[in-house]
């Protein structure tokens, strides 16, 4: 268990600068995912915690110990890789116990961590196979074991869970949450996959573009989310961006000549602005039509069981919109629908810079 | 194929019986000389079916000695061969191996330049360099012994080029999972890196153990003591019989004799090899 502070981290490739300035404080026992698009340099954030990259400028301290120039092998971190890196001549047991037998473990110490690593993990039956004879789910668990019984202060994730199937991922996903639970250690995950990041994370750190758009926690970051890219990136089906003024008051927003919505009070200071409005599928519902009701063209519409999502256009408006509705099992092409949603809702962003306002 | 159509089957399988037949009638020829005796062999046309003087001729080969090498039996050339096909096959995997291990894994001034000039070295046959090399290995006094017959065959572009190749197919991750496990550069090529290339090892020893096995002209050159001589230039030494006719039934059953290993290699190590030349999961 460890507290892992990262203080200014960039990191160049000759001229070109991929990180710029990451801040971030892991406490204790946290369980923290980097999540970001592909590209945007969440891996090698992670990587460069490990030590397999250099650090260009700022520093990473693990336990207050500055970690900058340490090899990976002494920063006391573990690090599950996205295609497991086992070493496929090894069987599962001495995958596990490589790590360990270089730090000079007893032979016994060696056994009793491994047996309970795999017990832990339900590899008891699997310890004398090769990784090739395993599937899929069975190679990640070792890959966690060969983690766990290290026993470091920090374990590291790079998208552990992308080569597996759907379901397996989900059930994967699981059990590294109850993992996390049990052993409590410092984790950093990294993944592009925000339903991952959201179930998963104690707190998210969006990094898009090598910056770091907002750290916090799940729930902070989808209710009141900094930036329209940060807004965009979490929640399925992704939030709808509609273009605005806000009327001198900063009561309403017109949307267009015939559309008009109200406003939270809050957002007063902002009259007569040019505004992005940010609106969740999931937050609109159905109404009678009104004043300040959104009249929605149905373009079409997927079932999804629970709910059906349901693609149209406003007047004066070609982008499609998204909303998400309980209960609506049959609708045709071009009904329009009045949709509303409440004002604490809706989001507003600056366009020119994407930041909330 | 799965349909059965016999005269199809009768076709390739008449095909397939010449092939094998225009490649083994020479190995049979010299099974059937190695048969008979000295004078039969003289006699024209040549025999075409076995003879009964094998075992008789396989001692006389083997422990005495033939013709113009008459001092050294077959047994002992077969012994130096197998040592110089050794000691080359073995020195150029451990050279290759770690100069291509240092040229992958390690950031050195230079480095490309080194490749480079390794990789320019294929374009040489050591024919080219005989002379300066035999003056090197005499100056350094060689001649006449081991070292000299295989230091110089040692350096491999190519085998260095192959193991490059190989170690470029093995996922970042595993030098990333060793280092994080604690493993040291020498640490990681003994533990990681020599296993997972094992395949392509074998099958590298099996074609330089050949190489090294047919040897002629270099040996030739740097051996004048009959005790160094090995098989194949041994072969050649026994037709150049001054007054006599060459003893034709013991050259072939010398030449019998220095097939053996390089087949007893191969055979052995048959599966390794195919793995080692079509395996590409790492």
């Amino acid at each position: 268990m460890a507290r892992v502070l990262i203080e200014n981290i960039t990191k160049s490739y000759g001229e070109t600068e991929v990180l710029h300035g990451i801040n971030t404080d892991i406490q204790e026992g946290e369980f923290i995912v980097i999540v970001g698009p592909s590209g945007c340099g969440k891996s090698t954030l992670l990587r460069m915690i490990a030590g397999l990259e250099e650090i260009s400028s700022g520093t990473i301290s693990i336990d207050d110990r500055v970690v900058n120039n340490l090899e990976p092998k002494d920063r006391d971190i573990a690090m599950v890789f996205q295609n497991y890196a086992l070493y496929p001549h090894m069987t599962v047991f001495k995958n596990m116990a490589y790590g360990l037998q270089l730090r000079k473990f007893s032979r016994k110490d060696i056994k009793k961590r491994v047996d309970q690593a795999a017990k832990l993990l339900q590899l008891e039956e699997l310890l004398d196979r090769k990784p090739r004879q395993l599937s899929g789910g069975q190679r990640q668990r070792v890959a966690m074991g060969r983690c766990i019984v290290r026993e470091p202060k920090v374990f590291l994730f790079d998208e552990p869970l992308s080569n597996l199937d759907a379901k397996l991922r989900v059930q994967m996903r699981l059990e590294l949450r109850k993992l996390h639970r049990r052993l409590k250690v410092t984790s950093i995950y990294v993944t592009h996959d925000q339903v991952e990041a959201m179930t998963l994370g104690d707190r998210l750190v969006v990094i898009n573009a090598g910056y770091a758009e907002q750290i916090g926690t799940p729930l902070d970051l989808y209710e009141k989310p900094a930036t329209l890219f940060v807004a965009g990136f979490l929640g399925s089906p992704a939030m709808n961006f509609i273009k605005a003024q806000i009327s001198a008051d900063g009561k309403q927003a017109r949307l267009s000549d015939s559309v008009q919505i109200p406003l939270h009070t809050g957002s007063a200071d902002c009259g007569g602005k040019e505004v992005t409005l940010g609106i969740r599928p999931e937050h609109f519902s159905l109404t009678e039509q009104g004043h300040s009701t959104l009249p929605l063209t149905v373009d079409h519409a997927e079932f999804h069981g629970a709910d059906t999502i349901i693609y149209g256009r406003l007047p004066g408006n070609d982008e499609l919109l998204t909303a998400r509705l309980p209960h609506i099992h049959h609708i045709s092409q071009d009904k329009v629908l009045h949709l509303t949603a409440a004002p604490e809702h809706i989001h507003l962003f600056d366009p020119a810079s994407g930041k909330r306002i | 194929m799965i349909e059965n159509r016999p005269l199809a089957t009768w076709f390739s399988h008449a095909i397939l019986i010449l092939g094998v037949a225009v490649v083994a009638f020479p190995i049979w020829i010299t099974f059937v000389g190695a048969s008979h005796d000295a004078i039969r062999m003289t006699q024209v046309p040549l025999p075409l079916l076995p003879g009964d003087q094998f075992f008789i001729n396989l001692k006389a080969a083997f422990v005495d000695g033939v013709g113009n090498a008459k001092e050294q039996s077959v047994g002992i050339m077969m012994f130096n061969s197998l040592i110089m096909a050794m000691m080359i096959a073995v020195g150029k995997i451990i050279i290759s191996l770690l100069s291509a291990f240092a040229i992958v894994y390690f950031r050195f001034p230079l480095r490309m330049v080194f490749f480079w000039m390794i990789f320019v070295t294929l374009m040489l046959p050591v024919e080219v360099r005989i002379l300066p090399t035999f003056e090197v290995v005499a100056n350094l006094g060689m001649l006449n012994n081991y070292w000299g017959l295989t230091v110089p065959l040692i350096a491999s572009a190519t085998a260095t080029f192959m193991f490059r190749q190989v170690f470029l197919t093995v996922p970042d991750e595993l030098l990333e999972a060793a280092r994080i496990d604690g493993a040291g550069p020498m640490r990681f090529f003994k533990d990681i890196l020599l296993p997972v290339s094992r395949t392509n090892i074998a099958a590298l020893f099996v074609i330089l153990f050949i190489y090294g096995w047919n040897q002629y002209l270099w040996p030739l050159l740097i051996t004048t003591d009959k005790s160094m001589y090995t098989i194949v230039m041994g072969i050649k030494q026994m037709l150049e019989a001054a007054e006599e006719a060459p003893e034709w039934h013991l050259i072939m059953m010398t030449t019998l004799l220095a097939m053996i290993p390089p087949v007893l290699v191969v055979i052995g190590m048959q599966k390794l090899f195919i793995k080692g030349l079509t395996e590409t999961e790492k």
